[in-house]
């Protein structure tokens, strides 16, 4: 960690950047961005915006969960809660195939209630709200030890399994008479957004996460023709935003998360001038 | 003649065969399919018309695997007895993605034939096998377009070409109901009669259109819930089954 930060102020001779935590958030956001980055494409692909949201608001009923059994580290329960949550959308979907938005609306809007039900008992809700906009510049150096490992399984499903995510995408019935196991496929797919949903959530939190991971593939799929240039753009959207928005939420004294949405909201709008 | 696999142009050898054997499909209270037989012959263009909702899309499905049913699909090769899984080739009625959605047609060829990831690059191989596959439709040039680009006959010749890749035992087309322009439409039956005759496939096409269909099948199938007819265009056109469906001006047209 030391070499890091001392090359970090070798590089960043700013005044943001003498801070530890601000070095922090940075090598945070230098990894996290480009994998919310990556993830967007297949989310918007797959139309599952509304699903990562329902999985972002399942994460307080884990907290709850975690809570009233008694664990220490309420992410256990957090992971369990979203992917059992995910498994079971993704199975009702492939049984009734249409109204999959209700299917999915009915299990978020229970999930966030019962979270808030339970969490707000004892009028004590106020602990948790961090859990709602996240706070980046919390970020310890075990916890990006962490991103790292996120990135790099991101990485390798990716690699492996995108190819016929994409097949899926573009038509299920073409997939499978090609051999692929739609099924399969989604859970895992699925498992992977909760997942990676579940842990940016500190430090990003429930409500701003579902936007960094649809505005970057929303904004690139505006000027690109194939998939390889939707990666290229989604991932430098996502972290030049990423990197944009933690300086200016330094200067301005603002919550990182919602910034760098904010700021990917401009590209966003921007690429609409552009879009071919 | 033996039917082999290898993949030159070859008259028919109609020794390869596909059963149908009494397929029924049951939705809750719904016979959606019943008891259809069916032998296809390699060599043979048989196209699948019917009134909407007449399970034509059901058809081709079960034929996949697909969807639930009763009855056997039998695949009769003459070189190799245990040919019990033929390589079927689907073109699907329609895509489910957006026009925005940013896949070309070299993406969607490489993601459908390697594992090597596209968003990396594709390889010099796969990019080779796309031209060949997409000259054999008259498509080379739209290799690099976005799918949501191409009109309704592209996108049809390109998902042909995909479906020839590998080449099947069965080919499956489910025509769109509709966005395609009438020379797309021409030009798409010549195509696949021309398979028919150079590969030797056994093709089964759902068709809309009944002018091209007597043009270019040899053998018919009217499908309502159950086969209502079979045979060549005249046979079929001339039957009181069809006439009920599709009216008389038809059988007129083409004696």
């Amino acid at each position: 960690m030391e070499i890091i930060y001392s090359i970090m102020n070798f590089l960043l001779p700013f005044e943001w950047a003498k801070y530890s935590f601000m070095k922090n958030a940075l090598l945070a956001i230098i990894i996290v961005t480009p994998t919310l980055g990556v993830l967007s494409t297949l989310i918007v692909n797959n139309k599952m915006a509304f699903f990562s949201d329902a999985i972002g608001h399942s994460a307080l009923t884990g907290i709850a969960v975690g809570i009233l059994i008694g664990l220490k580290l309420p992410i256990v329960s957090m992971v369990i809660y979203a992917l059992f949550l995910a498994i079971l959308i993704i199975i009702i979907k492939n049984k009734t195939k249409n109204f999959t938005d209700t299917i999915i609306g009915v299990f978020s809007s229970i999930s966030l209630s019962l979270g808030v039900v339970i969490l707000s008992k004892g009028g004590n809700f106020s602990k948790y709200t961090n859990y709602l906009i996240g706070d980046l510049l919390s970020i310890t150096p075990k916890e990006i030890i962490m991103v790292v490992i996120i990135f790099i399984l991101v990485l390798a499903f990716w690699g492996i399994f995108f190819n016929k995510l994409l097949v899926v995408s573009i038509n299920p019935s073409l997939a499978k008479s090609r051999g692929i196991s739609v099924l399969f496929l989604e859970i895992i797919f699925a498992s992977l957004i909760a997942i990676i949903v579940i842990f940016s959530i500190q430090w990003i939190g429930i409500l701003i996460i579902n936007s960094l991971l649809i505005l970057p593939a929303a904004a690139a799929r505006n000027i690109s023709k194939n998939v390889k240039s939707y990666h290229i753009f989604s991932v430098i959207f996502s972290f030049v935003s990423g990197i944009i928005g933690l300086i200016l939420s330094y200067y301005i004294g603002t919550a990182t998360g919602a910034t760098i949405v904010l700021v990917i909201g401009v590209i966003y709008f921007i690429s609409l001038i552009f879009k071919n | 003649m033996k039917c082999e696999r290898n993949r030159t142009p070859k008259t028919s050898c109609g020794l390869c065969c596909t059963k149908i054997v009494d397929f029924n499909v049951v939705y809750g209270k719904n016979h959606i399919l019943k008891d259809i037989n069916l032998h296809l012959h390699c060599g043979n263009l048989t196209a699948i018309i019917g009134p909407n909702g007449a399970g034509k899309t059901t058809l081709l499905k079960a034929i996949l695997g697909q969807v639930r049913h009763t009855g056997q699909l039998k695949f009769v090769n003459p070189e190799d007895n245990n040919a019990a899984n033929p390589t079927i080739g689907y073109v699907p009625q329609k895509l489910n993605f957006d026009a925005g959605t940013p896949v070309s047609v070299m993406d969607l060829f490489s993601s459908s034939l390697t594992n090597f990831p596209v968003w990396l690059r594709h390889k010099k191989k796969s990019r080779e096998t796309a031209i060949e596959s997409l000259t054999k439709v008259k498509a080379e040039h739209l290799i690099n377009c976005k799918l949501g680009d191409l009109s309704g006959g592209e996108l049809q010749r390109v998902l042909l070409a995909l479906a020839l890749n590998p080449i099947p035992d069965i080919l499956l087309l489910d025509e769109p109901v509709s966005g395609i322009d009438e020379r797309g439409l021409t030009l798409f039956y010549k195509l696949v009669s021309d398979l028919r005759l150079n590969y030797d496939l056994t093709i089964v096409l759902i068709s809309h259109d009944l002018e091209l269909v007597a043009k270019y099948a040899n053998r018919i199938v009217l499908l309502n819930k159950e086969i209502k007819a079979y045979g060549n265009a005249i046979e079929v056109y001339n039957t009181e089954e069809f006439k009920e469906i599709f009216g008389e001006v038809w059988a007129k047209a083409l004696s």
